[in-house]
């Protein structure tokens, strides 16, 4: 099964060789649905023989050779709860892609398709990567095809995005290339045997532990990176241009994939390994969560053109998952986990319908649209669909994730309030009001414009693309313990960890000199009373 | 003593030697240029056939202390010989079609690739010195080959002028090291160095020869201008080979004169320097429009991230920063290559970058050579840049530098920026004016393959091989 995993990884790249060698454009095209559905169906394996039970556990380990005399960098792949939902979800927008493209790409299809399989190893290497040189080896190869993507294939502001794009992405990993480093190194004097190691397994297992001061910059050093990807608030400015820029396939792989590097990252690097400056500091992300979520829902609501209207929502409800996971206990951080899902379903699929209707329309201002229900009832039914997963009605896969987050957020007790959740609730009614007035904008009222009223429907290839993703927003929706199960075991344990991590790092820095603002923050002489004061009792 | 193990242990160079003194006789006979072409390609091949042997073999020191052999001194040789050898593949094409291909330019390639094995080899200061100017006599007259266009005038006085200028820092340096601890071989300067004024003064006047040489900023001033006049291929060299060789001499320089020294203050010199050239060489280029200027100020940059890993002055440091040579070697001569390919084609000026739009569509395969070598020198995973660049940097965190790390990184962000730039035209841009493209000759394009190749190869190699590079060099510290 490890050798599976591994396939299922590289065979997009190998496709790239039989596109490149194809002759034909329907061959390029054929070439690379076959390659990206035959890595769908290998993967399917693996999930059916995943181990629930065991899921904090990494499955389906391959462990290359260690490459230097105590230098632990090696290739290191495998599969746990936390990962294996985002690794299936690539590999099944994989050949949705594909499909949607068909039609609407024209030129320099051998450079297209070579840079969407590209991007499927790329994001199936960052889910699959257990040691963390690697991770960071894929996280940043995802750039470059999508860097060309936007680039070559994209709108009239295309350069601009692509660049935003890709520096902005860059300045946070590269400081993520730093503080890997340097946790490399001190890990690696943490270990008994190595100088050098960023095996997962080992930097989240209990026997490896960070002083707080270390702890407190390495984790804002990877947050930084993550926050850029996810984006929270205030570092979402690159996101809005680079999907209104992006052709329809880039915006549903940022939204549905790339994105959720960042929240992945949070939770597989933030949460396991710096457990202290991760509770100290959750307030503070909760709050940024809190006000993305606002101020995303707000942005949407003036938006007039629908790409970017979907974009917005995805700062809103990015803001959701960055919540959950801050809260920091089973509930929300499973919903968190769940609601990366969701949301690559629903936003992914709104991205494809909207790109569906600028093929046909070339437009995506609001006010070109209008009554086209009458016109197009396939296309309104499936965007209504997709419109009602993401604003979470009961029923279907957002509610799910978003009730989840909200009611572990309630309770949480990192955050020690339930003013978090509260206002976050009221993200869920503007993302009810800005999509619902988009889509009663679009759809509905008088028909306007004479354009519309010969808008094709839907063909068989955009319905059978579409399905699947509908599929799956009713299953999470109605049976989501299908699919939370997988994380359940995962979640409870590194929680628990995290706990009992943070309580031995604070043990121990009770007797270390530390430097003010870490004794401000982190309060260790709160735990010192506590054993001091025990004896004095009892005597 | 046994002259022929002495002999041996210098092979490379008395290989070159040879075969520069026949080019220079051949040319005399008039025999053609190309089969003096193939002379100095054998040459080369048989000095980087001997190199990558005398890795593996024994250390130690010859010729009276003069040079040292093996090990670092080896990878010096064979980091030289490559590079020699791939910007002379890539001349014969392009010399050929700007009507400069003569016998005198092997000649003095062969000839300056005898310093560099000298220079990289050297153990004493006074080898160091006649290695350093072999090479750079050669360069300059490499430099003005234009001899008739203002520019290769100009890039060759230049070059000469401040050349000289800092090889008398060089000497004075040397001088002044002699006088307070009576000797120029570097072991027995670290024996007898007393730390007075005359020795501090000394080594600082070293060090300044060598910034010059490697143009750290900011010493850095003639670089642009001698990259932009000497023809491409020669300025791969001059970017690749003597920047090789002039690093691993400034490595044996710090780890065998001026090892850990108490209260020395080298290491906090060399990351000032470092900090300023990686800051001032990556914003300066990310304002040129002419490619080749960019590449100069790229190649300052680079210089920039060498010297952290010479700053981190541990065995891991030194090793990085022999991988990063060889990666910067392989992706610098393949980038210069295709511009020399651009160049090679009539009708538009490729030294303008504005005009390499839709360059990649018209030319498919140089355009993704191009990226490729461009998204390594940006230090992109998965190519050899980004190996390099975390060795370097690895080893300035383990030492503890972190913020001359954090520097760095930033500064190689906004190098990614100047990098897409060359892209953004390549494919994000359409052509502006027709040209006609003459197929690149099979030699050439298998040159750029195999530089691509290593591009790639060397970026994935830790995980699929365990005798990897990086850690043959780990060995040798």
């Amino acid at each position: 099964m490890e050798y599976l995993l591994n396939i299922t990884i590289y065979l997009p790249l190998l496709g790239i060789v039989a596109v490149l060698l194809s002759r034909t454009e329907a061959a390029i095209k054929w070439s690379s649905l076959v390659v990206t559905s035959l890595t769908f169906l290998l993967s399917l394996p693996l999930l059916s023989t995943f181990d629930i039970v065991n899921s904090h556990i990494p499955q389906y380990v391959t462990e290359g050779v260690q490459m230097l005399d105590g230098f632990d960098v090696k290739y290191l792949t495998g599969l746990d709860g936390l990962s294996l939902l985002l690794f299936m979800l690539t590999t099944l927008f994989g050949p949705i892609v594909i499909l949607s493209s068909w039609q609407s790409v024209s030129k320099h299809l051998k450079g297209y398709y070579s840079m969407l399989l590209l991007l499927q190893t790329a994001s199936l290497g960052v889910f699959a990567a257990l040691d963390l040189v690697v991770f960071y080896v894929f996280f940043e190869l995802s750039l470059i095809p999508m860097y060309f993507l936007i680039g070559i294939w994209g709108g009239a502001g295309r350069i601009q995005a692509t660049l935003k794009f890709f520096i902005y992405t860059l300045v946070g990993s590269l400081i993520m290339l730093v503080a890997l480093l340097y946790l490399g190194f001190h890990a690696g004097a943490v270990h008994p045997d190595l100088l050098f190691t960023l095996d997962w397994r080992f930097l989240s297992g209990s026997e490896y532990q960070i002083g707080l001061v270390e702890q407190t910059w390495l984790f804002l050093a990877f947050a930084l990176a993550f926050c850029i990807k996810v984006p929270l608030f205030p570092f979402h400015t690159w996101l809005p241009y680079a999907h209104t820029e992006a052709p329809t396939a880039g915006s549903v792989v940022l939204a549905a994939i790339m994105l959720k590097m960042g929240t992945y990252g949070l939770v597989r690097v933030c949460l396991t390994i710096f457990p202290n400056a991760f509770m100290e500091f959750a307030p503070w992300f909760a709050t940024l969560a809190v006000i993305g979520i606002v101020y995303g829902a707000l942005v949407a609501m003036v938006q007039k053109d629908v790409k970017k209207l979907v974009a917005y929502s995805s700062v809103s409800h990015l803001g959701f998952v960055v919540l959950g996971i801050f809260a920091l206990n089973t509930v929300a951080v499973q919903g968190a986990i769940i609601q990366m899902i969701n949301h690559g379903l629903s936003t992914g699929a709104l991205f494809l319908l909207v790109g569906m209707i600028y093929d046909r329309r070339h437009s995506r201002q609001i006010s070109d649209f209008g009554g086209i229900a009458r016109v197009v009832p396939l296309f309104a039914v499936l965007f209504m669909i997709a419109t009602f997963a993401s604003i979470g009605l009961p029923g279907l896969n957002g509610f799910v994730g978003e009730f989840l987050i909200l009611t572990g957020s309630f309770f949480s007790e990192l955050y020690d309030q339930p003013v978090f959740a509260i206002i976050a609730a009221t993200g869920v009614i503007l993302a009810a009001v800005y999509m619902l007035w988009m889509v009663q904008r679009v759809m509905f009222g008088p028909i306007t414009h004479e354009e519309n009223l010969k808008l094709k429907d839907l063909n068989a290839r955009e319905v059978g693309l579409l399905i699947p993703l509908v599929l799956f927003m009713f299953w999470i929706g109605i049976r989501s313990e299908d699919y939370t199960r997988y994380s359940e075991q995962w979640v409870e344990h590194h929680i628990t960890q995290t706990m009992e991590k943070s309580d031995l790092v604070l043990e121990s820095a009770m007797y270390e000199e530390l430097p003010g603002w870490a004794i401000r923050m982190y309060k260790p002489e709160a735990t010192r009373e506590l054993f001091t004061e025990l004896p004095t009792k009892s005597q | 003593m046994n002259y022929f193990h002495e002999l041996s242990t210098f092979l490379p160079a008395i290989v070159t030697t040879i075969a520069g003194l026949s080019a220079l006789l051949l040319a005399a006979f008039k025999v053609s240029v190309r089969t003096v072409f193939g002379v100095t390609v054998v040459s080369l091949i048989v000095a980087l056939g001997v190199s990558i042997g005398d890795l593996s073999g024994d250390t130690g020191v010859s010729f009276y202390g003069m040079i040292s052999y093996g090990g670092t001194a080896a990878f010096g040789a064979f980091l030289v010989s490559m590079a020699s050898l791939f910007t002379v593949l890539l001349s014969r094409d392009y010399l050929e079609s700007i009507g400069q291909h003569v016998s005198e330019v092997y000649a003095m390639i062969l000839f300056a690739t005898t310093g560099m094995f000298g220079l990289a080899a050297s153990n004493d200061l006074i080898m160091l010195f006649v290695g350093l100017e072999t090479m750079s006599i050669s360069l300059y007259v490499l430099a003005g080959l234009r001899k008739n266009e203002k520019e290769g005038a100009e890039a060759s006085l230049k070059y000469f002028l401040l050349g000289a200028f800092s090889t008398g820092f060089l000497l004075y340096g040397i001088a002044l090291i002699y006088g307070a601890t009576g000797s120029t071989q570097y072991a027995e300067i670290a024996g007898a160095a007393d730390f007075s004024l005359l020795f501090m003064a000394g080594v600082g006047m070293l060090l300044t020869g060598f910034f010059f040489k490697i143009s750290a900023v900011p010493f850095h001033m003639w670089t642009p201008d001698v990259y932009q006049g000497t023809p491409t291929t020669l300025t791969a060299y001059f970017a690749t080979a003597s920047k090789a060789a002039t690093f691993v001499a400034l490595l044996l320089v710090l780890s065998t004169l001026l090892p850990d020294q108490e209260g020395s203050a080298w290491q906090e010199v060399l990351g000032l320097i470092a900090i300023i050239t990686m800051v001032i060489g990556n914003l300066v280029a990310l304002v040129q429009d002419n490619i080749k200027r960019m590449l100069a100020y790229s190649s300052i940059a680079h210089a920039g991230y060498l010297l952290v890993g010479l700053a981190a002055g541990s065995a891991a440091g030194y090793s990085g920063v022999l991988y990063y040579l060889f990666a910067y070697t392989v992706m610098n001569i393949g980038a210069f290559g295709v511009i020399a390919y651009y160049e090679m084609n009539k009708g538009l000026d490729f030294s303008d970058i504005k005009n390499f739009g839709g360059l990649g569509y018209s030319q498919p395969l140089m355009g993704v050579l191009l990226s490729l070598f461009l998204f390594s020198l940006a230090g992109i995973p998965p190519f050899v840049g980004f190996a390099g660049k975390y060795y370097v940097f690895a080893a300035a965190v383990d030492a503890g530098l972190i913020s001359l790390a954090v520097i760095g990184v930033l500064a190689s962000a906004a190098s990614a920026y100047y990098y897409l730039r060359v892209m953004v035209y390549l494919y994000f841009r359409d052509a502006h004016k027709e040209v006609e493209w003459t197929e690149p000759g099979r030699l050439f394009r298998i040159t750029l393959l195999l530089l691509a190749l290593f591009t790639l190869y060397y970026g994935i190699e830790p995980v699929l091989t365990s005798q990897s590079l990086i850690e043959l060099l780990s060995s040798l510290y």
